[in-house]
């Protein structure tokens, strides 16, 4: 497999992978790392890689698995919470700072909740694989995935109301 | 889109029941503008939900490592350091022609050993031969001695034949 290949095979998910890897370790800068990591490994065994029937899936498993391994590490004790600037089309300021306030709450719902229930709501409302992707990807049962979806989903709804009614109540 | 349909949606969404699609219809809907005002919390979270897609890893990956490349010249250190291990002593020492020389020199000289013993056993044979003809050259002088006597034998009968004849 030459790099040219390679790159248009990796190409769709690369974006996804970082994105993962982002959401897990927070810093712009240490999912950067992962994803390189991740790309790395891939391209070492380029060689097996037409034997995988779902490279993406296999790739966004081994990104959970490698995010998961650098939280236990103790490298990456020292994580900073990173803001990303968020872009919004609206040209009011006033909208801007609002919105950007509250995707700043959403983000950070998202950071209190399980890791489980961080990964599967990344993959489905973000990436939005189907349940039967998501359970390849983590090696779960669907209903599991559902479950801890359905969780995830309501804590987040519960705290956006919190949020939105503070002040008001 | 009916009001009713949007709580029902939502309320399929918070049980993770809704499929993909319905998933769709409800980032299409708070996208919009108009979003009841009771349901306005759901809006920052799918419009974050879409948000969040957009983000890019922009980084290059440099797919040829540097480390790899030194491994492998690592390797090829190692092997050519075995093979002059091997190749120094056959060049070195005695080559594989003079081994065989040698080897074919103490051939040569085991055989004619050989074939030397093999003459010395027939001459000592010879020998033994030449012992018996001596003893029956003995025998011939012995056996012509005995002829003299015979011979002095005839000549007295003569002598006394000739004397009955005068």
């Amino acid at each position: 497999m030459k790099q040219a290949d390679f790159v248009s095979l990796v190409m769709p998910f690369k974006d996804k992978v970082f994105r993962l890897a982002k959401r897990l370790l927070v810093s712009r800068e240490e999912a950067e790392d992962a994803t390189q990591e991740i790309l790395l490994k891939l391209w070492r065994n380029k060689g097996k890689i037409e034997d995988y029937k779902n490279v993406e899936a296999f790739s966004m498993t081994m990104t959970k698995n490698f995010c998961l391994d650098r939280l236990k590490s103790k490298q990456a004790q020292n994580l900073k919470i990173v803001h990303s600037n968020y872009t919004d089309n609206s040209s009011s300021l006033q909208k801007q700072v609002e919105a950007r306030d509250s995707m700043g709450w959403v983000w950070r719902i998202i950071e209190d909740l399980p890791e489980q229930q961080k990964i599967i709501v990344q993959l489905r409302d973000i990436e939005h694989y189907n349940f039967a992707e998501i359970a390849k990807i983590l090696d779960m049962n669907e209903t599991a995935i559902r479950v801890n979806l359905s969780r995830a989903r309501k804590t987040i709804r519960e705290k956006l109301t919190n949020t939105h009614r503070y002040g008001i109540k | 889109m009916v009001l009713n349909d949007i709580e029902k949606l939502l309320e399929k969404y918070n049980n993770a029941e809704t499929s993909l699609a319905e998933e769709a219809q409800l980032r299409a809907y708070f996208k919009g503008e108009d979003v009841a005002p009771h349901l306005e919390h759901y809006k920052s979270m799918f419009v974050y939900f879409s948000q969040s897609q957009q983000e890019q890893y922009t980084k290059d990956v440099s797919l040829k490592t540097k480390n790899t490349k030194v491994y492998q010249w690592i390797s090829v250190a190692a092997v050519t350091v075995l093979m002059l291990g091997f190749i120094v002593p056959k060049v070195l020492g005695p080559t594989d022609k003079e081994l065989k020389q040698q080897q074919d020199a103490l051939i040569a000289y085991n055989q004619t050993m050989d074939a030397f013993k093999l003459v010395s056993i027939g001459m000592n044979e010879g020998k033994q031969q030449l012992n018996s003809l001596a003893m029956m050259s003995n025998n011939l002088n012995h056996g012509i001695d005995e002829a003299g006597r015979l011979s002095e034998f005839s000549e007295t009968t003569n002598k006394i034949f000739k004397t009955r004849k005068k």
